[in-house]
């Protein structure tokens, strides 16, 4: 790792005014991607501002139809969340398959959405949900804030504060991880929101996206059938070491199936 | 430099270290605490496993310095006026090691399984322990070893 100053930020805008004077540093949450990154000297940034403490970015509430999760909330406070559990079970279960023991209890939903990398889980809940990401200048939509592999809509500097969810009447999550990394090689979150289907992918393209073919089959019946005829692009998925296109876009397909019958109840 | 409090196995311990130190370094190469150890580059393999405020946590992915004020529970901290934690001593009963390379880590991922899960299932063992990675025993013992564990703690094991 390369020499870097670490501050721990007192307030959500003193951690703005850091950024803001030192444009080489950057904002630390759970560490669980930055620190291994910095380890393998990928990154060199000037400063770490450790977010991870402030009280503007904690908190779990549901009101009005509404869920609010503070970006500093790690995956294990999620998955164990009365609250979650409560309002969006799907979400909470999400958030128990990221990772391991160890990572749910450093990692935060903050810094998943930051990295936005291709094959990480809460992406898929976020566009899924159609969720809104609160950051200390703007609300994002979910529909804009994914910009493709490792890409968002974050400005330098912006920090994401909270997302808030609108309750669904219900919604699934299913993953096919990679056996090593723990990783998504495809992910499928399907919600029936209040306006329509929406369903979901992460892990099997190059960045987390909606499959409006499957949007449109199940808005017509909820029925797994209804899924062999959804039209599903396997050129612009990934190919690498561990799977093929081809091999990928069927496992979007049968993701997709899983997720459908947990909605179904039928497990 | 950053000066770094820690308060490790119930002690003190200040050192004025660079801010890029990381926690696992500043247990074993400050503190002489080898017993937490390091296995890989990727944050996959859980040697590393330690317990920040109570979570069990991979020190090799943390700065000492995002630990500053807290309290760390090592490896070298469970055993109590010379008598093995019960996992410990599952482990040793169960040989649920050869090498031992990642032992620590798993005794301490496994302590932490077993607060939220006193009465783990198989299941719950193996997601349990996702993070940790052992290249000897094919899990089998350790799988045995947590599950006298958590009978050792509820306190239904034999004593001797
Ligand atoms: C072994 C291992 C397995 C993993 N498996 C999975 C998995 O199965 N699924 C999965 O989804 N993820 C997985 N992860 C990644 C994990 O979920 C990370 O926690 C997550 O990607 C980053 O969150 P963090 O809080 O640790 O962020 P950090 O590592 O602290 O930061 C990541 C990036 O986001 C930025 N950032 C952080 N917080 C904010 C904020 N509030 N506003 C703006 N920018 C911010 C940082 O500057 C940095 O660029 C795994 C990680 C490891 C080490
Ligand atoms: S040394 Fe920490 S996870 Fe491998
Ligand atoms: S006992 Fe050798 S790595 Fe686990």
């Amino acid at each position: 790792m390369y020499a870097l100053n670490y501050v721990k930020a007192r307030s959500l805008e003193e951690a703005a005014r850091m950024l803001a004077s030192h444009p080489e540093a950057k904002v630390l949450a759970g560490g669980m991607t930055l620190v291994p990154t910095l380890k393998q000297r990928l990154a060199r940034p000037s400063h770490l501002v450790d977010i991870l403490q402030l009280a503007e970015l904690r908190g779990i509430a549901a009101k009005g139809g509404r869920l609010s999760i503070g970006a500093a909330s790690r995956h294990d406070d999620v998955a164990t969340s009365v609250v979650v559990k409560k309002a969006i079970p799907a979400l909470a279960e999400l958030a128990g398959l990221i990772g391991d023991p160890q990572v749910r209890n450093m990692g935060t939903i903050g810094g998943s959405l930051a990295n936005n990398d291709p094959a990480a889980d809460y992406p898929a809940a976020v566009l899924g949900l159609g969720a809104t990401v609160f950051t200390n200048r703007r609300e994002i939509a979910a529909d804009e804030f994914f910009q493709g592999l490792f890409a968002t809509a974050l400005e330098e500097g912006e920090i994401i504060t909270r997302v808030v969810f609108a309750v669904p009447k219900r919604a699934a999550y299913a993953k096919f991880h990679h056996p090593a990394s723990g990783y998504a090689m495809a992910g499928v979150f399907i919600a029936l929101t209040r306006d329509g289907v929406r369903v979901a992918v992460t892990g099997a393209g190059p960045g987390v996206f909606r499959w409006k073919a499957a949007e449109s089959a199940l808005s017509k019946s909820l029925e797994p059938s209804a899924l062999e005829g959804a039209a599903l692009d396997a050129s612009e998925l990934n190919q690498d070491i561990h799977a093929s296109r081809d091999y990928r876009a069927n496992l979007v397909r049968v993701m997709a199936k899983r997720a459908l019958a947990k909605l179904s109840g039928k497990k | 430099m950053a000066k770094v409090t820690i308060k490790v196995n119930g002690k003190n311990q200040t050192r004025n270290v660079e801010d890029r130190t990381l926690l696992a370094d500043f247990l074993r190469d400050e503190l002489g605490l080898t017993g937490t150890h390091v296995g890989c580059d990727t944050s996959q393999c859980g040697c590393c496993t330690v317990h920040v405020n109570g979570r069990a946590v991979k020190s090799c992915s943390m700065l000492a310095v995002q630990a500053n004020g807290a309290q760390v529970l090592t490896i070298e901290g469970l055993a109590k006026n010379g008598k093995l934690h019960p996992v410990q001593r599952a482990f040793s009963e169960c040989h649920g090691l050869q090498c031992g390379f990642c032992t620590p880590g798993m005794i301490m991922a496994t302590v932490g399984l077993l607060k939220d899960k006193p009465n783990p299932s198989e299941d719950d063992i193996i997601h349990g322990l996702e993070g940790n990675l052992c290249r000897c025993t094919g899990y089998i013992n350790i799988v045995k070893a947590v599950k006298m564990g958590a009978k050792l703690m509820r306190g239904k094991g034999k004593r001797r």
